[in-house]
This record gives structure tokens, C-alpha cells and sequence, in this order.
């Protein structure tokens, strides 16, 4: 597996640049992937990214739908908070793999 | 590396429950990938943004040969033709959709608005069917002549379901 340099952190990463191992993942480690696709993290964008995490390790899909129901952001907030592709963003954010989902 | 596309129009002309998770599904994915997206509805499509019919839309259990019965065996016409087949056939193909968390049509289609889609409809095809705008989907981006479309459409890749 590759690997990548954040910042100060070098981690691995799969083939679609998304962290291999969501151990390796820390606040400062998702400020500097954030940065590097031009997202300045805030508090409401860390709450959707622990959100992510949570789901993510109790063996859980995530869905922009599921997203909006989770009572953190609405689905509107969502893409505001991360443009262009927000389950994807906030999943290379929150060190979890690419989302495979089509919804 | 091609070049990304950066945008969608979209054209849901049927209301067959399978065209129009078609027609949904990619203009919210194109959202989810950062692709601009616009819903263009007419002719039949106009029922997915009509506000009585939307979330009652059916599979069509006659001359859909692509139909097969829960287990694999081919699905007989014969049996699509008897009164209530068609609507326990179109309830249990949303309840699998349900499961998939693919969301009841007036839902995806606020998921879509909230995503920054459009969704338009065509002015020809509501004089047809005499539809004004209030019985049609609340967040309507408006009412769509044919060059208007095209207008629209400009510099973008043109589907037509």
C-alpha cells in the first residue's frame, strides 16, 4: 500500500487516496487532509466526521440520506459543509474508506 | 486523464416506478460526486413531480419482460393483468428498494433540491394533462419551455429516460 504525507503525518492510504487503517486517524491528521482539499475544519464539520467514524465502526454504511437523518446536519447543511462530493470528502476526512454506496 | 463531466440534464419522460428511481438516482449521484444536475420532467414524468401521484407510482407488470417472480421464475403477463397485482407487485419492489435506503420518490426528490439539483417542469406536457404549478412539487425550480431546456442544458451531457 502507498504512502502519503499530510502535513507532518505520513500514513497509508489505498489506491483512492482514503486511509487504510481508521486507527491512524487523529483531529490534527483530519485537519491536515481537510486542508489539503480545501476544507477548513470547524466544530460542525468535526461533529459529521466523528458521526462518520462512530457509524463506520460499528459495521455500518453510510448514506448521504442516513446523514441527513442523523439529526447532526441536514442534508442541505451537508453539502455546504463539504462541496463537491460531500459523503466522499467526509469520509477521506474521517479516515474511513470510500463510501460504496450509490445513494 | 478525460476530462470530468461537470454537468447533467437529465429528461424523466415515464412513470414507471423503474425509469424514475433511473432518472433520481443519477441526477443524486451526480450531486454526490460534485456534477451540476438538472431534472427535466415531461410527458409521463410529470406524475413523479405531481404531488397526489408521486409516491403511488407503479412497475408496470405487463409487457415488463424484464419482471420475474420472487425466486427467479419468469413472471407471466397473465397474472400482471389481474386487478391488484401491479400495486402488491410495485409495494414490494419499494420495500426492497426501502432496504436499500433508497428513499420514496417525494423524499429523493427533496434530497435532490437540498443537494443544489434542479427540477423542472415541461410547460407543453402540463397544458396537456391541465396540471397548474400548485398541483405540482413544492420546490419546483420552474416551468421549462423546450428551447428553454436547451437553453439550460448548455455545456452539459443530455440523458433521456
Amino acid at each position: 500500500m502507498p504512502e502519503k504525507k499530510f502535513g507532518n503525518f505520513t500514513v497509508e492510504v489505498d489506491e483512492n487516496g482514503y486511509l487504510v487503517n481508521m486507527d491512524d486517524w487523529s483531529e490534527e491528521l483530519a485537519k491536515e487532509i481537510a486542508k489539503e482539499i480545501g476544507i477548513e475544519l470547524t466544530e460542525d464539520h468535526m461533529k459529521v466526521i466523528k458521526y462518520i467514524r462512530e457509524k463506520t465502526k460499528a459495521g455500518e454504511s453510510l448514506s448521504i440520506r442516513k446523514i441527513g437523518k442523523s439529526g447532526i446536519v441536514s442534508i442541505k447543511e451537508f453539502y455546504q459543509l463539504f462541496p463537491d462530493g460531500p459523503l466522499k470528502k467526509a469520509s477521506l476526512i474521517a479516515g474511513v474508506s470510500k463510501p460504496a454506496g450509490c445513494v | 486523464m478525460e476530462e470530468k463531466i461537470k454537468k447533467v440534464s437529465i429528461i424523466c419522460s415515464k412513470a414507471n416506478l423503474d425509469s424514475v428511481y433511473a432518472a433520481l438516482i443519477l441526477a443524486n449521484g451526480a450531486r454526490m460526486e460534485g456534477i451540476e444536475a438538472e431534472l427535466f420532467f415531461t410527458f409521463f414524468g410529470l406524475d413523479v413531480i405531481t404531488k397526489k401521484k408521486m409516491d403511488k407510482l407503479h412497475i408496470a407488470t405487463v409487457g415488463n419482460l424484464g419482471l420475474s417472480m420472487p425466486g427467479g421464475l419468469p413472471f407471466p403477463t397473465i397474472i400482471g393483468i389481474i386487478p391488484g397485482i401491479e400495486a402488491m407487485v410495485s409495494k414490494m419492489m419499494k420495500r426492497e428498494m426501502e432496504k436499500l435506503d433508497i428513499p420514496p420518490v417525494s423524499e429523493f426528490l427533496e434530497m435532490i433540491s437540498a443537494s443544489g439539483g434542479k427540477i423542472f417542469a415541461c410547460k407543453l406536457a402540463m397544458e396537456m394533462f391541465k396540471l397548474k404549478k400548485e398541483d405540482l412539487y413544492d420546490e419546483l425550480d420552474g416551468v421549462l419551455t423546450v428551447g428553454e431546456f436547451y437553453e439550460r442544458a448548455a455545456g452539459s451531457q443530455i440523458i433521456f429516460i
